[in-house]
Protein backbone atom coordinates (compact mmCIF):
# COMPACT_ATOMS: atom_id res chain seq x y z
CA UNK A 1 0.00 0.00 0.00
CA UNK A 2 1.24 3.47 -0.86
CA UNK A 3 1.85 5.76 2.06
CA UNK A 4 -0.77 8.46 2.16
CA UNK A 5 -0.26 12.12 2.85
CA UNK A 6 -2.28 13.10 5.92
CA UNK A 7 -3.93 16.47 6.37
CA UNK A 8 -1.05 17.89 8.41
CA UNK A 9 1.52 16.86 5.87
CA UNK A 10 3.04 14.07 7.91
CA UNK A 11 3.81 10.89 6.06
CA UNK A 12 1.95 7.93 7.46
CA UNK A 13 1.45 4.41 6.25
CA UNK A 14 -0.95 2.90 8.75
CA UNK A 15 -3.00 4.60 11.44
CA UNK A 16 -1.43 5.07 14.87
CA UNK A 17 -4.68 3.89 16.40
CA UNK A 18 -7.45 2.14 14.55
CA UNK A 19 -10.71 1.11 16.17
CA UNK A 20 -13.30 -0.86 14.22
CA UNK A 21 -16.80 -1.52 15.45
CA UNK A 22 -15.82 -0.88 19.05
CA UNK A 23 -18.59 -1.68 21.53
CA UNK A 24 -18.80 -1.46 25.29
CA UNK A 25 -21.61 -2.83 27.37
CA UNK A 26 -22.09 -2.54 31.12
CA UNK A 27 -24.76 -5.08 31.96
CA UNK A 28 -27.81 -3.96 30.04
CA UNK A 29 -26.33 -0.57 29.20
CA UNK A 30 -24.78 -0.14 25.74
CA UNK A 31 -22.31 2.70 26.11
CA UNK A 32 -20.56 2.20 22.78
CA UNK A 33 -22.52 0.76 19.88
CA UNK A 34 -19.82 0.31 17.27
CA UNK A 35 -17.34 3.14 16.93
CA UNK A 36 -14.93 3.28 13.98
CA UNK A 37 -12.00 5.64 14.13
CA UNK A 38 -8.57 5.81 12.52
CA UNK A 39 -6.07 8.24 13.97
CA UNK A 40 -3.11 8.96 11.71
CA UNK A 41 0.21 10.35 12.68
CA UNK A 42 0.14 14.08 13.28
CA UNK A 43 -3.62 14.29 13.59
CA UNK A 44 -5.20 16.24 16.42
CA UNK A 45 -8.64 14.78 16.90
CA UNK A 46 -11.20 16.40 19.16
CA UNK A 47 -13.90 14.02 20.33
CA UNK A 48 -17.07 15.89 21.23
CA UNK A 49 -20.41 14.76 22.51
CA UNK A 50 -22.96 15.27 25.25
CA UNK A 51 -22.36 13.57 28.57
CA UNK A 52 -23.34 9.94 28.24
CA UNK A 53 -22.44 9.84 24.56
CA UNK A 54 -19.62 7.42 25.38
CA UNK A 55 -16.73 9.68 24.44
CA UNK A 56 -14.72 9.11 27.63
CA UNK A 57 -15.40 5.40 27.55
CA UNK A 58 -14.21 5.30 23.96
CA UNK A 59 -10.97 7.08 24.83
CA UNK A 60 -10.40 4.75 27.80
CA UNK A 61 -10.88 1.76 25.51
CA UNK A 62 -7.98 2.95 23.35
CA UNK A 63 -5.45 2.28 26.11
CA UNK A 64 -7.44 -0.59 27.58
CA UNK A 65 -8.42 1.09 30.83
CA UNK A 66 -11.77 -0.23 29.67
CA UNK A 67 -11.84 -3.51 27.81
CA UNK A 68 -14.11 -3.16 24.78
CA UNK A 69 -16.89 -5.74 24.68
CA UNK A 70 -16.60 -6.12 20.92
CA UNK A 71 -14.83 -4.86 17.83
CA UNK A 72 -11.15 -4.74 16.98
CA UNK A 73 -8.48 -2.38 18.16
CA UNK A 74 -5.15 -1.83 16.51
CA UNK A 75 -2.60 0.30 18.35
CA UNK A 76 0.72 1.22 16.75
CA UNK A 77 0.23 -1.45 14.13
CA UNK A 78 -0.50 -4.23 16.63
CA UNK A 79 -3.87 -5.89 16.99
CA UNK A 80 -4.73 -5.95 20.68
CA UNK A 81 -5.37 -9.55 21.68
CA UNK A 82 -8.42 -10.46 23.71
CA UNK A 83 -9.76 -13.67 25.15
CA UNK A 84 -13.16 -14.66 26.42
CA UNK A 85 -13.78 -15.54 30.03
CA UNK A 86 -17.36 -16.69 30.20
CA UNK A 87 -19.35 -14.00 28.47
CA UNK A 88 -16.80 -11.30 29.20
CA UNK A 89 -13.91 -10.23 27.03
CA UNK A 90 -10.56 -9.80 28.75
CA UNK A 91 -7.08 -8.69 27.84
CA UNK A 92 -5.27 -11.78 26.60
CA UNK A 93 -1.70 -10.56 26.80
CA UNK A 94 -0.99 -8.17 29.67
CA UNK A 95 2.58 -7.66 28.45
CA UNK A 96 1.41 -6.54 25.05
CA UNK A 97 -1.01 -4.08 26.63
CA UNK A 98 1.63 -2.72 29.03
CA UNK A 99 4.06 -2.27 26.14
CA UNK A 100 1.47 -0.39 24.10
CA UNK A 101 0.36 1.71 27.06
CA UNK A 102 3.93 2.88 27.61
CA UNK A 103 3.81 4.42 24.12
CA UNK A 104 0.36 5.93 24.51
CA UNK A 105 0.31 8.89 26.88
CA UNK A 106 -2.81 9.56 28.94
CA UNK A 107 -3.91 12.76 30.66
CA UNK A 108 -6.84 12.38 33.04
CA UNK A 109 -9.63 14.72 34.00
CA UNK A 110 -8.59 14.60 37.65
CA UNK A 111 -4.83 14.79 36.90
CA UNK A 112 -4.15 11.62 38.90
CA UNK A 113 -0.64 12.58 39.86
CA UNK A 114 0.74 10.14 42.41
CA UNK A 115 0.19 11.93 45.66
CA UNK A 116 3.14 10.36 47.47
CA UNK A 117 5.71 11.57 44.93
CA UNK A 118 6.93 15.06 44.14
CA UNK A 119 6.27 16.60 40.75
CA UNK A 120 9.71 15.64 39.47
CA UNK A 121 9.37 12.11 40.85
CA UNK A 122 5.98 11.81 39.17
CA UNK A 123 7.50 12.75 35.85
CA UNK A 124 10.49 10.41 36.27
CA UNK A 125 8.50 7.42 37.47
CA UNK A 126 7.44 6.00 34.12
CA UNK A 127 10.70 6.38 32.18
CA UNK A 128 12.74 4.91 35.05
CA UNK A 129 10.45 2.17 36.34
CA UNK A 130 8.52 1.22 33.22
CA UNK A 131 10.94 1.92 30.41
CA UNK A 132 14.02 1.17 32.47
CA UNK A 133 15.88 4.21 31.21
CA UNK A 134 18.93 5.71 32.88
CA UNK A 135 17.96 7.86 35.86
CA UNK A 136 20.36 10.72 35.15
CA UNK A 137 19.37 10.95 31.54
CA UNK A 138 15.68 10.83 32.50
CA UNK A 139 16.16 13.53 35.10
CA UNK A 140 17.47 15.93 32.50
CA UNK A 141 14.61 15.14 30.17
CA UNK A 142 12.06 15.41 32.98
CA UNK A 143 13.37 18.83 33.92
CA UNK A 144 13.14 19.89 30.31
CA UNK A 145 9.55 18.68 30.17
CA UNK A 146 8.71 20.55 33.37
CA UNK A 147 10.36 23.67 32.04
CA UNK A 148 8.25 23.37 28.95
CA UNK A 149 5.01 23.34 30.91
CA UNK A 150 6.36 26.14 33.12
CA UNK A 151 6.75 24.12 36.30
CA UNK A 152 10.48 23.71 36.74
CA UNK A 153 10.30 25.86 39.87
CA UNK A 154 7.70 23.48 41.32
CA UNK A 155 9.71 20.29 40.69
CA UNK A 156 10.08 19.45 44.37
CA UNK A 157 6.50 20.25 45.37
CA UNK A 158 3.95 17.58 46.12
CA UNK A 159 0.79 17.52 43.97
CA UNK A 160 -1.36 18.64 46.91
CA UNK A 161 0.67 21.86 47.05
CA UNK A 162 -0.22 22.81 43.46
CA UNK A 163 -3.25 24.38 41.83
CA UNK A 164 -5.37 22.27 39.51
CA UNK A 165 -3.89 23.91 36.44
CA UNK A 166 -0.37 23.26 37.68
CA UNK A 167 -1.23 19.65 38.47
CA UNK A 168 -2.62 19.14 35.00
CA UNK A 169 0.44 20.68 33.40
CA UNK A 170 2.62 18.36 35.50
CA UNK A 171 0.48 15.44 34.32
CA UNK A 172 1.11 16.50 30.72
CA UNK A 173 4.86 16.61 31.42
CA UNK A 174 4.56 13.13 32.93
CA UNK A 175 2.91 11.91 29.74
CA UNK A 176 5.31 13.46 27.21
CA UNK A 177 8.47 12.37 29.01
CA UNK A 178 7.57 8.81 28.04
CA UNK A 179 8.11 9.86 24.38
CA UNK A 180 4.65 8.58 23.44
CA UNK A 181 3.59 8.03 19.85
CA UNK A 182 0.13 9.35 20.65
CA UNK A 183 -1.42 11.34 23.50
CA UNK A 184 -4.91 10.80 24.90
CA UNK A 185 -6.62 13.58 26.83
CA UNK A 186 -9.74 12.75 28.82
CA UNK A 187 -11.54 16.06 29.48
CA UNK A 188 -8.28 17.64 30.62
CA UNK A 189 -9.82 20.97 31.62
CA UNK A 190 -13.21 19.88 32.96
CA UNK A 191 -12.10 19.73 36.59
CA UNK A 192 -10.39 23.12 36.50
CA UNK A 193 -11.54 26.49 37.72
CA UNK A 194 -12.33 28.63 34.66
CA UNK A 195 -9.35 30.92 35.15
CA UNK A 196 -6.97 27.93 35.06
CA UNK A 197 -8.27 26.40 31.83
CA UNK A 198 -6.24 28.69 29.58
CA UNK A 199 -2.81 27.71 30.87
CA UNK A 200 -3.53 24.02 30.19
CA UNK A 201 -4.98 24.63 26.74
CA UNK A 202 -1.94 26.70 25.86
CA UNK A 203 0.38 23.80 26.67
CA UNK A 204 -1.82 21.46 24.61
CA UNK A 205 -1.82 23.88 21.72
CA UNK A 206 1.98 23.88 21.81
CA UNK A 207 2.01 20.10 21.63
CA UNK A 208 -0.37 20.13 18.68
CA UNK A 209 1.82 22.66 16.88
CA UNK A 210 4.74 20.22 17.25
CA UNK A 211 2.86 17.77 15.09
CA UNK A 212 2.08 15.32 17.85
CA UNK A 213 -0.73 12.84 17.41
CA UNK A 214 -3.46 13.69 19.91
CA UNK A 215 -6.97 12.51 20.73
CA UNK A 216 -8.83 14.86 23.00
CA UNK A 217 -12.18 14.39 24.66
CA UNK A 218 -13.24 17.91 25.47
CA UNK A 219 -15.99 20.45 25.95
CA UNK A 220 -13.77 23.32 24.85
CA UNK A 221 -15.42 24.27 21.56
CA UNK A 222 -12.96 27.01 20.71
CA UNK A 223 -10.07 24.64 21.19
CA UNK A 224 -11.73 21.96 19.07
CA UNK A 225 -12.42 24.49 16.32
CA UNK A 226 -9.07 26.26 16.29
CA UNK A 227 -6.54 23.61 17.19
CA UNK A 228 -7.76 20.22 16.02
CA UNK A 229 -7.36 18.85 12.53
CA UNK A 230 -10.47 16.71 12.83
CA UNK A 231 -13.58 16.75 14.97
CA UNK A 232 -15.49 13.59 15.80
CA UNK A 233 -18.98 13.99 17.23
CA UNK A 234 -20.30 11.06 19.21
CA UNK A 235 -23.93 10.51 20.01
CA UNK A 236 -25.41 7.56 21.87
CA UNK A 237 -22.29 5.48 21.45
CA UNK A 238 -21.73 5.95 17.72
CA UNK A 239 -19.99 8.47 15.52
CA UNK A 240 -22.75 10.81 14.41
CA UNK A 241 -20.60 13.00 12.21
CA UNK A 242 -16.95 13.83 11.72
CA UNK A 243 -14.87 16.14 9.61
CA UNK A 244 -12.54 19.10 9.48
CA UNK A 245 -13.45 21.69 12.12
CA UNK A 246 -13.76 24.49 9.58
CA UNK A 247 -16.44 22.48 7.73
CA UNK A 248 -18.30 21.27 10.78
CA UNK A 249 -18.34 24.51 12.74
CA UNK A 250 -19.53 26.42 9.69
CA UNK A 251 -22.85 24.71 10.37
CA UNK A 252 -25.33 22.96 8.15
CA UNK A 253 -23.43 19.69 8.00
CA UNK A 254 -25.33 17.98 10.77
CA UNK A 255 -28.33 19.34 12.58
CA UNK A 256 -27.58 17.56 15.89
CA UNK A 257 -24.00 18.79 15.89
CA UNK A 258 -25.13 22.36 15.23
CA UNK A 259 -27.58 22.17 18.12
CA UNK A 260 -24.86 20.76 20.38
CA UNK A 261 -22.49 23.60 19.50
CA UNK A 262 -25.09 26.32 19.83
CA UNK A 263 -25.93 25.03 23.27
CA UNK A 264 -22.29 25.60 24.26
CA UNK A 265 -21.98 29.03 22.75
CA UNK A 266 -25.20 30.11 24.48
CA UNK A 267 -23.70 29.01 27.75
CA UNK A 268 -20.56 30.87 27.47
CA UNK B 1 18.03 -5.81 106.51
CA UNK B 2 16.15 -4.36 103.61
CA UNK B 3 18.34 -3.21 100.74
CA UNK B 4 17.48 0.25 99.40
CA UNK B 5 15.30 0.21 96.27
CA UNK B 6 17.90 2.15 94.36
CA UNK B 7 20.44 -0.63 94.90
CA UNK B 8 17.94 -3.34 93.96
CA UNK B 9 17.21 -1.91 90.58
CA UNK B 10 20.78 -0.74 90.08
CA UNK B 11 23.63 -2.41 88.28
CA UNK B 12 25.74 -3.43 91.30
CA UNK B 13 26.21 -7.02 92.58
CA UNK B 14 22.84 -6.90 94.39
CA UNK B 15 21.10 -5.02 91.58
CA UNK B 16 18.68 -6.49 89.03
CA UNK B 17 19.17 -3.65 86.58
CA UNK B 18 21.19 -5.50 84.01
CA UNK B 19 18.84 -8.52 83.98
CA UNK B 20 15.80 -6.28 83.70
CA UNK B 21 17.26 -4.38 80.79
CA UNK B 22 18.22 -7.60 79.03
CA UNK B 23 14.69 -8.88 79.57
CA UNK B 24 13.28 -5.63 78.21
CA UNK B 25 15.53 -6.12 75.19
CA UNK B 26 14.11 -9.60 74.69
CA UNK B 27 10.59 -8.17 74.96
CA UNK B 28 11.45 -5.66 72.26
CA UNK B 29 12.98 -8.31 70.00
CA UNK B 30 9.97 -10.60 70.45
CA UNK B 31 7.63 -7.70 69.70
CA UNK B 32 9.55 -6.68 66.56
CA UNK B 33 9.62 -10.27 65.28
CA UNK B 34 5.91 -10.78 66.02
CA UNK B 35 4.98 -7.50 64.38
CA UNK B 36 7.11 -8.24 61.31
CA UNK B 37 5.54 -11.68 60.94
CA UNK B 38 2.15 -10.04 61.43
CA UNK B 39 2.93 -7.55 58.64
CA UNK B 40 3.60 -10.34 56.16
CA UNK B 41 0.48 -12.20 57.27
CA UNK B 42 -1.50 -8.97 57.24
CA UNK B 43 -0.45 -8.16 53.68
CA UNK B 44 -1.30 -11.69 52.59
CA UNK B 45 -4.58 -11.60 54.52
CA UNK B 46 -5.57 -8.29 52.96
CA UNK B 47 -4.76 -9.64 49.49
CA UNK B 48 -6.99 -12.64 50.24
CA UNK B 49 -9.85 -10.53 51.54
CA UNK B 50 -9.65 -8.25 48.50
CA UNK B 51 -9.42 -11.10 46.00
CA UNK B 52 -12.13 -11.50 43.41
CA UNK B 53 -12.41 -15.22 44.09
CA UNK B 54 -15.01 -16.00 46.71
CA UNK B 55 -13.11 -18.93 48.19
CA UNK B 56 -9.96 -16.85 48.67
CA UNK B 57 -12.02 -14.18 50.41
CA UNK B 58 -13.45 -16.94 52.58
CA UNK B 59 -9.99 -18.06 53.67
CA UNK B 60 -9.09 -14.48 54.58
CA UNK B 61 -12.26 -13.98 56.57
CA UNK B 62 -11.76 -17.28 58.37
CA UNK B 63 -8.26 -16.22 59.40
CA UNK B 64 -9.25 -12.82 60.76
CA UNK B 65 -12.37 -14.15 62.47
CA UNK B 66 -10.51 -16.92 64.28
CA UNK B 67 -7.48 -14.97 65.41
CA UNK B 68 -9.36 -11.88 66.44
CA UNK B 69 -12.00 -13.95 68.19
CA UNK B 70 -9.84 -16.14 70.44
CA UNK B 71 -8.15 -14.63 73.51
CA UNK B 72 -4.43 -14.18 72.81
CA UNK B 73 -3.48 -16.20 75.85
CA UNK B 74 -5.43 -19.14 74.49
CA UNK B 75 -3.70 -18.88 71.13
CA UNK B 76 -0.37 -18.98 72.94
CA UNK B 77 -1.42 -22.06 74.93
CA UNK B 78 -2.78 -23.85 71.88
CA UNK B 79 0.41 -23.27 69.94
CA UNK B 80 2.67 -24.15 72.83
CA UNK B 81 0.96 -27.40 73.79
CA UNK B 82 -0.15 -28.27 70.28
CA UNK B 83 3.33 -27.63 68.92
CA UNK B 84 5.05 -29.60 71.64
CA UNK B 85 2.62 -32.50 71.26
CA UNK B 86 3.19 -32.62 67.53
CA UNK B 87 6.94 -32.44 67.94
CA UNK B 88 6.94 -35.18 70.60
CA UNK B 89 4.88 -37.44 68.34
CA UNK B 90 7.20 -36.75 65.46
CA UNK B 91 10.27 -37.52 67.55
CA UNK B 92 8.67 -40.76 68.76
CA UNK B 93 8.11 -41.77 65.18
CA UNK B 94 11.74 -40.99 64.46
CA UNK B 95 12.74 -43.15 67.40
CA UNK B 96 13.44 -40.58 70.08
CA UNK B 97 11.38 -41.19 73.22
CA UNK B 98 10.63 -38.54 75.84
CA UNK B 99 8.97 -35.13 75.81
CA UNK B 100 10.04 -32.42 73.41
CA UNK B 101 8.93 -28.86 73.46
CA UNK B 102 9.44 -26.14 70.89
CA UNK B 103 11.45 -23.07 71.89
CA UNK B 104 9.06 -20.72 73.64
CA UNK B 105 10.45 -17.70 71.79
CA UNK B 106 9.48 -19.14 68.42
CA UNK B 107 6.09 -20.37 69.64
CA UNK B 108 5.40 -17.00 71.17
CA UNK B 109 6.41 -15.02 68.10
CA UNK B 110 4.29 -17.23 65.85
CA UNK B 111 1.24 -16.99 68.14
CA UNK B 112 1.41 -13.23 68.68
CA UNK B 113 2.35 -12.73 65.02
CA UNK B 114 -0.74 -14.61 63.88
CA UNK B 115 -3.02 -12.54 66.10
CA UNK B 116 -1.34 -9.30 65.08
CA UNK B 117 -1.54 -10.39 61.43
CA UNK B 118 -5.30 -10.69 61.73
CA UNK B 119 -5.55 -7.11 62.96
CA UNK B 120 -3.04 -5.89 60.38
CA UNK B 121 -5.14 -7.56 57.67
CA UNK B 122 -7.97 -5.20 58.54
CA UNK B 123 -5.62 -2.21 58.70
CA UNK B 124 -4.19 -2.90 55.23
CA UNK B 125 -7.54 -3.78 53.74
CA UNK B 126 -9.29 -0.61 54.81
CA UNK B 127 -6.23 1.44 53.82
CA UNK B 128 -6.30 -0.10 50.35
CA UNK B 129 -9.97 0.71 50.00
CA UNK B 130 -9.19 4.38 50.67
CA UNK B 131 -6.81 4.48 47.72
CA UNK B 132 -8.12 6.61 44.86
CA UNK B 133 -8.83 4.69 41.69
CA UNK B 134 -7.07 7.30 39.59
CA UNK B 135 -3.77 6.60 41.32
CA UNK B 136 -3.87 3.03 40.07
CA UNK B 137 -5.18 3.99 36.65
CA UNK B 138 -2.36 6.47 36.17
CA UNK B 139 0.08 3.64 36.79
CA UNK B 140 -1.69 1.32 34.38
CA UNK B 141 -1.91 4.04 31.76
CA UNK B 142 1.86 4.48 31.65
CA UNK B 143 2.35 0.75 31.23
CA UNK B 144 3.21 -0.43 34.73
CA UNK B 145 3.11 -4.19 35.19
CA UNK B 146 1.13 -5.53 38.12
CA UNK B 147 4.28 -5.89 40.19
CA UNK B 148 5.60 -2.38 39.49
CA UNK B 149 2.16 -0.96 40.20
CA UNK B 150 1.98 -2.81 43.51
CA UNK B 151 5.48 -1.85 44.55
CA UNK B 152 5.62 1.75 43.37
CA UNK B 153 2.04 2.96 43.87
CA UNK B 154 -0.23 0.64 45.83
CA UNK B 155 2.14 -0.42 48.61
CA UNK B 156 3.44 3.04 49.60
CA UNK B 157 -0.01 4.61 49.50
CA UNK B 158 -1.64 1.77 51.41
CA UNK B 159 1.11 1.89 54.00
CA UNK B 160 0.61 5.59 54.44
CA UNK B 161 -3.11 5.19 55.10
CA UNK B 162 -2.54 2.17 57.35
CA UNK B 163 0.12 3.82 59.48
CA UNK B 164 -2.08 5.18 62.30
CA UNK B 165 -3.77 1.80 62.74
CA UNK B 166 -0.42 0.02 62.54
CA UNK B 167 0.87 2.25 65.34
CA UNK B 168 -1.93 1.05 67.60
CA UNK B 169 -1.34 -2.56 66.64
CA UNK B 170 2.34 -2.21 67.41
CA UNK B 171 1.55 -0.91 70.88
CA UNK B 172 -0.66 -3.87 71.64
CA UNK B 173 1.90 -6.35 70.25
CA UNK B 174 4.48 -4.86 72.58
CA UNK B 175 2.18 -5.44 75.55
CA UNK B 176 1.03 -8.87 74.41
CA UNK B 177 4.57 -10.20 74.53
CA UNK B 178 4.00 -10.30 78.31
CA UNK B 179 1.95 -13.43 77.59
CA UNK B 180 5.14 -15.23 76.63
CA UNK B 181 6.06 -15.26 80.33
CA UNK B 182 3.50 -18.04 80.84
CA UNK B 183 5.33 -20.38 78.48
CA UNK B 184 8.65 -19.82 80.18
CA UNK B 185 10.25 -17.05 78.16
CA UNK B 186 12.19 -14.78 80.51
CA UNK B 187 11.08 -11.49 79.05
CA UNK B 188 10.40 -8.33 80.99
CA UNK B 189 7.35 -9.48 82.95
CA UNK B 190 8.83 -12.88 83.82
CA UNK B 191 12.12 -11.34 84.93
CA UNK B 192 10.25 -8.89 87.13
CA UNK B 193 8.35 -11.76 88.72
CA UNK B 194 11.60 -13.57 89.42
CA UNK B 195 13.12 -10.45 90.94
CA UNK B 196 10.00 -9.80 93.02
CA UNK B 197 10.12 -13.31 94.39
CA UNK B 198 13.79 -13.15 95.26
CA UNK B 199 13.64 -9.74 96.94
CA UNK B 200 10.01 -9.72 98.17
CA UNK B 201 9.60 -6.33 96.58
CA UNK B 202 6.86 -6.97 93.98
CA UNK B 203 5.61 -3.40 93.84
CA UNK B 204 9.07 -2.07 93.11
CA UNK B 205 9.83 -4.50 90.31
CA UNK B 206 6.42 -4.52 88.72
CA UNK B 207 6.53 -0.75 88.87
CA UNK B 208 9.87 -0.72 87.09
CA UNK B 209 8.52 -3.16 84.51
CA UNK B 210 5.50 -0.93 83.91
CA UNK B 211 7.81 2.03 83.44
CA UNK B 212 9.99 0.14 80.97
CA UNK B 213 6.93 -0.92 78.93
CA UNK B 214 5.79 2.70 78.86
CA UNK B 215 9.19 4.00 77.80
CA UNK B 216 9.53 1.44 75.00
CA UNK B 217 6.01 2.13 73.82
CA UNK B 218 6.38 5.89 73.87
CA UNK B 219 9.71 5.95 72.09
CA UNK B 220 8.41 3.77 69.27
CA UNK B 221 5.15 5.72 69.12
CA UNK B 222 7.18 8.90 68.72
CA UNK B 223 9.04 7.31 65.83
CA UNK B 224 5.80 6.33 64.13
CA UNK B 225 4.32 9.78 64.61
CA UNK B 226 7.41 11.35 63.03
CA UNK B 227 7.09 9.15 59.97
CA UNK B 228 3.37 9.90 59.83
CA UNK B 229 4.00 13.63 59.90
CA UNK B 230 6.60 13.42 57.17
CA UNK B 231 4.21 11.47 54.99
CA UNK B 232 1.27 13.74 55.76
CA UNK B 233 3.24 16.55 54.14
CA UNK B 234 2.75 15.02 50.70
CA UNK B 235 -0.97 14.47 51.18
CA UNK B 236 -1.65 18.04 52.09
CA UNK B 237 -2.92 19.16 55.44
Amino acid sequence: MEPIQSATGALSASPVISATGLTKRYGALDVLRGVDLDAHEGEVISILGASGSGKSTFLRCLNLLEVPSGGTLNVLGEDVRFRMKGAERQIADARQVNRLRSQVGMVFQNFCLWSHRTVLQNVMEGPVHVQGRNRHEVREEAEKALDRVGLLNRADYYPSQLSGGQQQRAAIARAIVMRPRVLLFDEPTSALDPELVGEVLKVMQGLAAEGRTMLIVTHEMAFARDVSSRVVFLEKGTVRVQGAPQDLFKGGMDERFDRFVSHFSRQG
Amino acid sequence: MSTPAFTLIGFGPEGWGKLLLLAAGLTLVAAVCSFALGSLLGAAGAALKLASSRSLRGIGTFYTTVFRGIPEILVVYLFYFGGSLALTRLMHLAGFPGFFSLPSFIIGVVAIGLVSGAYQTEAYRSAYLRLERGQIEAGKACGMSRFVLLWRVIAPQTLRFALPALGNIWQSVLKETALLSIIGLVELLRQSTIASGATRQPLLFYGVAALLYLVMGQITALGIRTVEKRLARCWGR
